[in-house]
């Protein structure tokens, strides 16, 4: 091969390009090289120092869930043909992926109601703020308008990336679980570029979405007429609504399409993908259609082929950063579309009938528990809205010591939601996730172990 | 149509949505085991769906059938040689998919205790301190979950960064053969792209980027080798003259198979690199993600970067950190939910185990050797005339021809080239990119190919170019064998169809 290339040494070819003084000169201080079992033993041992849900009873939650991954996904993501092939190029022989890509956009416009989805985007938090990057190009507004009943990940992921491009963060509080109605409605002006709310919210309350919307909206108007249009120079600005919405949940909830909301997005973990300590998962994208050449992100086509055959193509490459560059609708290139087919595999292994009856079992386990460890002394409901597969309690008792308690017992009960917050009022708050592999055996055993650990903590401080 | 279609052709394209049949299913939903309430008074009217979601009503069997149907119709790395220049497609080890699918990695919630999570945040750490070092910069972030996002974080902590020392910088200069990623990602950080030109050599311009480079510019990206292939040998330079005006210097890090082992970017004089663990670190591309973007940077920008990041404690066990344990944390804040994609974090540390400091380095020099073996071998006569070298002698890990005299002479053009290439079971390399190459033709073999798999590569576009010379039209109407033809890429853009007609 150095013959061929007409060099006597592989150094050589180096020492043609890469100066001397930029040459690093010494091996990298990394550990030698292993043998296969060697690296798997190792990292096995690794995975041994971790409490998975396989090891301990877990009611975590708050943004991924352990839910049921079927086996038939493990082997679909498994085969060469989904795994190995990079980003569809050349559609002529990436017709398997570019149709799995059609198919999800399909299944996500159904689930949210709404007219367009692209192929997948990052992940839940940064599909917000790629809904808000819509938003500002679309309407040039300055602010965007969020619910403190958003995800604590999604609000810090905006601020980060809301800053790069110039926008404000206004935060409206809650009462009584939900999103404020009326300082929702007083903060809304006409710079707002985007008004955005979580359903069911962070707290795992079911918001009125259709009320949220139309109030958003409403506002900007009412806005505008007190300022002046002329005033404002926002002359017809209304605020885009997003909803960033729980893909499991809208089995039974008003798909936020029929409520009014124009752009919804999410994180899709809980469709058939793993919890892998936080990622790779996908965030799914959806909008009306008057937004789709605003979209980030790639989106599958249908077209034809020469001799008239269907077939499917990346589209609207315009708005794309290969194309378009610095006037591109978003950054992204790889996104997430090994995650994305794992998440129509499992839409479709649950069908038009599963996802509502998940739902409903969801919906019925999750009551069940809720009203089982609200009737332990010491344990509250934090609100009385209503819930799918989640909800916060208040804990008369410290909420990491109570955990510590739990987990002696193999149980974890859930999210301490201040650690996460930092919010004061928030000292107290535990969120319970139930998933359909929590049984009413467990929902019992976690009251009884809750029940426990709290009593204990509230002698342990009075004593 | 043709009498000739292959089984393949012949299937035609239909949808999960257009097969099965009403009640038909796979799920089967648990009991609900608790005591029945009105679903009503759970959940109120108002709130509800009132018609399911139309999903596919069909049965496992037909799921199997469907999906393992049509992930036929797609070329994988797994089948065939795979040069697509800028994406590094090397072999992805099975080994990777087995450890990061134990239960102690893929079942483990990102909200566990961090101290019932110790085992991955080791792997964190470990990864992290690897990238360090095979980088030359010493602070990481695991956060940004591809390499454009790692990009964005950069690009804003070396806004923060100047915010900080009371500067407001609005240019950020990148050379016009960077990627489209770059560019995008200025606008998104609120700054302003800024070209610099291409010396005939391939590398910066050092002229145009003296005249461009001035108070106002917050950040050099620059990728290096460059996506011709080529290091710029002036990189020193380069780096002074923006160190020198206060600005900092970004490594897009696509190109860092090139180097590993050999030359680090943090002794080249950059600040921030981003890492694409879905090339370098063979992570497996999903056909369009999963990947994770990574970034290292130097002391001074330290501050600024995206958390969390793992930290070790004084008793040696692991921690995230939120930005308190970074003296003087400025962080830019958060860039997603959690710590990262940690599955690929998974992989990418396993392959840097099995590999080990020599190892990667040879991945490296494998790579590169490659690279100039295939260009060799294509600058013989009959391909040469034809499909030159756009730059330079040498190459690096990937290099670039251009198809520009192919087109005049032999009426073909790289398109056609690339679509003929679809018969003969080869994916084709990156086509026209960089920009300022005509035709190009970008080809990035990786070390993981064998000298056959490059013969046999090299005369298939040998034998190509010889076919055109005799009639042109074969490869202008190519590809014959694929599961579908050419595609009217057009029509699909003028009339959006993007999901499945379900009325």
């Amino acid at each position: 091969m150095l013959d061929a290339i007409g060099v006597g040494s592989l150094q050589e070819i180096f020492d043609r390009q890469i100066p001397e003084a930029v040459r690093l000169g010494r091996e990298l201080d990394l550990p030698p090289g292993l043998p296969e079992q060697d690296v798997y033993e190792h990292l096995s041992a690794l995975a041994a120092r971790n409490t998975s849900g396989e090891d301990e009873l877990s009611f975590l939650g708050a943004g991924m869930y352990d839910h049921y991954v079927p086996a038939l996904i493990d082997m679909l993501m498994e085969r060469s043909e989904f795994l190995t092939p990079y980003t569809p190029y050349q559609p002529e022989i990436s017709q398997g992926g570019l149709q799995v890509m059609f198919e999800y956009q399909t299944a996500i416009c159904e689930l949210t109601g709404l007219d367009v989805s692209n192929a997948s985007v990052y992940e839940g938090p940064s599909a917000v703020a790629a809904a808000g990057y819509l938003a500002k190009l679309h309407n040039g507004g300055s602010r965007f308008v969020v619910s403190a009943g958003m995800h604590p990940h999604t609000i810090e992921t905006l601020r980060t990336l809301a800053h790069g491009y110039g926008m404000d963060v206004v935060e409206v509080p809650l009462r009584d679980g939900v999103t404020d109605p009326e300082a929702w409605a007083e903060a809304i002006d006409a710079d707002t570029s985007a008004a955005i709310f979580a359903q069911p919210n962070f707290y795992g309350a079911v918001e009125d979405a259709a009320a949220l919307s139309a109030a958003a909206k409403a506002a900007a108007a009412g806005a505008q007429e007190a300022d002046g249009a002329a005033a404002t120079g926002a002359a017809g600005r209304v605020p885009v609504v997003v909803a960033q919405v729980d893909p499991i949940a809208l089995g039974i909830l008003a798909p936020p399409g029929d409520c009014g909301v124009d752009v919804a997005v999410g994180e899709g973990q809980p469709l058939g993908n793993r919890l892998d300590f936080g990622g790779p998962s996908f965030g799914f994208f959806a909008a009306r259609q008057e937004y789709l050449r605003r979209m980030p992100g790639r989106i599958a086509g249908e077209t034809v082929d020469v001799d008239g055959r269907r077939g499917f193509v990346l589209t609207l490459q315009t708005r794309e950063q290969h194309i378009r560059r610095e006037k591109a609708t978003s950054n992204i290139c790889t996104a997430q579309a090994l995650n994305a087919l794992a998440g129509v595999v499992y839409l479709t292994w649950l069908g038009r009938r599963g996802i509502v009856e998940l739902g409903e079992l969801l919906l019925a386990r999750t009551h069940y528990a809720r009203e089982t460890l609200t009737a332990l002394d010491g344990v509250e409901k934090l609100h009385e809205q209503p819930v799918i597969r989640e909800f916060a309690l208040r804990l008369d008792a410290d909420v990491a010591a109570v955990k510590r308690r739990c987990a002696a017992e193999g149980v974890n009960p859930g999210v301490d939601v201040q650690a996460l917050t930092g919010r004061p009022e928030d000292q107290g708050v535990l969120l319970v996730a139930i998933t359909e592999r929590r049984t009413r055996a467990h929902i019992d055993r976690l009251a009884s172990v809750l029940g426990a650990a709290v009593a204990a903590e509230r002698q342990a401080v009075a004593a | 149509m043709s009498v000739l279609e292959t089984p393949l052709q012949r299937q035609r394209a239909r949808t999960i949505f257009q097969k099965g049949a009403p009640g038909r299913r796979a799920f089967v939903c648990p009991p609900h085991e608790v005591p029945g309430v009105d679903q009503h008074e759970l959940l109120p009217a108002s709130m509800r769906r009132a018609e399911p979601p139309r999903l596919p009503e069909v049965s496992e069997p037909e799921i199997v059938r469907h999906y393992v149907g049509i992930s036929k119709r797609n070329f994988d790395l797994d089948s065939g040689f795979y040069p697509l220049g800028s994406c590094t497609m090397k072999h992805n080890p099975r080994l990777h998919e087995r450890v990061a699918a134990l239960p102690g990695h893929a079942r483990l919630h990102p909200l566990q205790d961090p101290e019932r999570a110790q085992g991955a945040l080791e792997l964190m750490w470990n990864l992290q301190g690897a990238l360090a070092e095979i980088s030359g910069l010493p602070h990481v972030s695991l956060q940004p979950s591809a390499g454009s996002h790692g990009e964005l974080a950069g690009v804003l902590l070396t806004r923060a960064y100047h915010e900080a020392r009371g500067q407001t910088r609005h240019k950020v200069l990148t050379p016009d053969t960077a990627h489209g990623t770059n560019p995008a990602t200025v606008t998104m950080a609120g700054l302003e792209v800024v070209k610099v030109a291409t010396n005939a050599d391939g590398g910066v311009d050092i002229e145009d980027l003296r005249a461009k480079a001035d108070e106002d510019v917050a950040c050099l990206m620059l990728t290096n080798p460059n996506t011709l292939g080529l290091f710029d040998p002036n990189i020193a330079e380069i780096a002074a003259i923006v160190h020198g005006v206060g600005a900092t210097l970004y490594y897009d890090g696509a190109n860092l198979n090139a180097v590993m082992g050999i030359s680090r970017p943090g002794d080249m004089g950059f600040d921030i690199v981003h890492f694409n663990l879905h090339k370098s670190f063979t992570q497996p591309h999903g056909g369009g993600g999963p990947g994770s973007g990574p970034i290292a940077v130097s002391e001074r920008v330290a501050p600024f970067l995206p958390v969390p990041v793992v930290s070790r404690e004084q008793d040696g066990s692991f921690d995230l950190d939120y930005g308190r344990g970074l003296v003087g944390s400025q962080t830019i804040g958060r860039l997603r939910g959690f710590h990262g994609n940690y599955g690929c974090f998974v992989r990418s540390y396993a392959y840097i185990r099995s590999l080990g400091a020599d190892g990667l380095k040879d991945a490296s020099e494998t790579a590169v050797l490659n690279a100039n073996y295939l260009l060799a071998l294509l600058k013989r006569k009959g391909v040469a005339e034809y499909l030159p070298l756009a730059y330079g002698e040498l190459c690096l890990h990937e290099f670039v021809l251009s198809g520009g005299p192919m087109k005049r002479a032999l009426q073909i053009k790289t398109l056609d080239l690339a679509k003929r290439l679809l018969d003969f079971g080869f994916h084709p390399p990156t086509v026209y990119f960089p920009l300022l190459v005509e035709e190009a033709l970008m080809v990035e073999p990786t070390e993981t190919e064998t000298k056959e798999t490059l013969d046999a590569f090299a005369e298939v576009i040998a034998e190509i170019l010889a076919e055109a010379a005799e009639n042109p039209e074969i490869a202008q109407n190519a590809p014959y064998s694929t599961p579908v033809r050419r595609l009217d890429e057009a029509a699909a853009a003028k009339r959006p169809i993007i999901r499945q007609d379900l009325s």
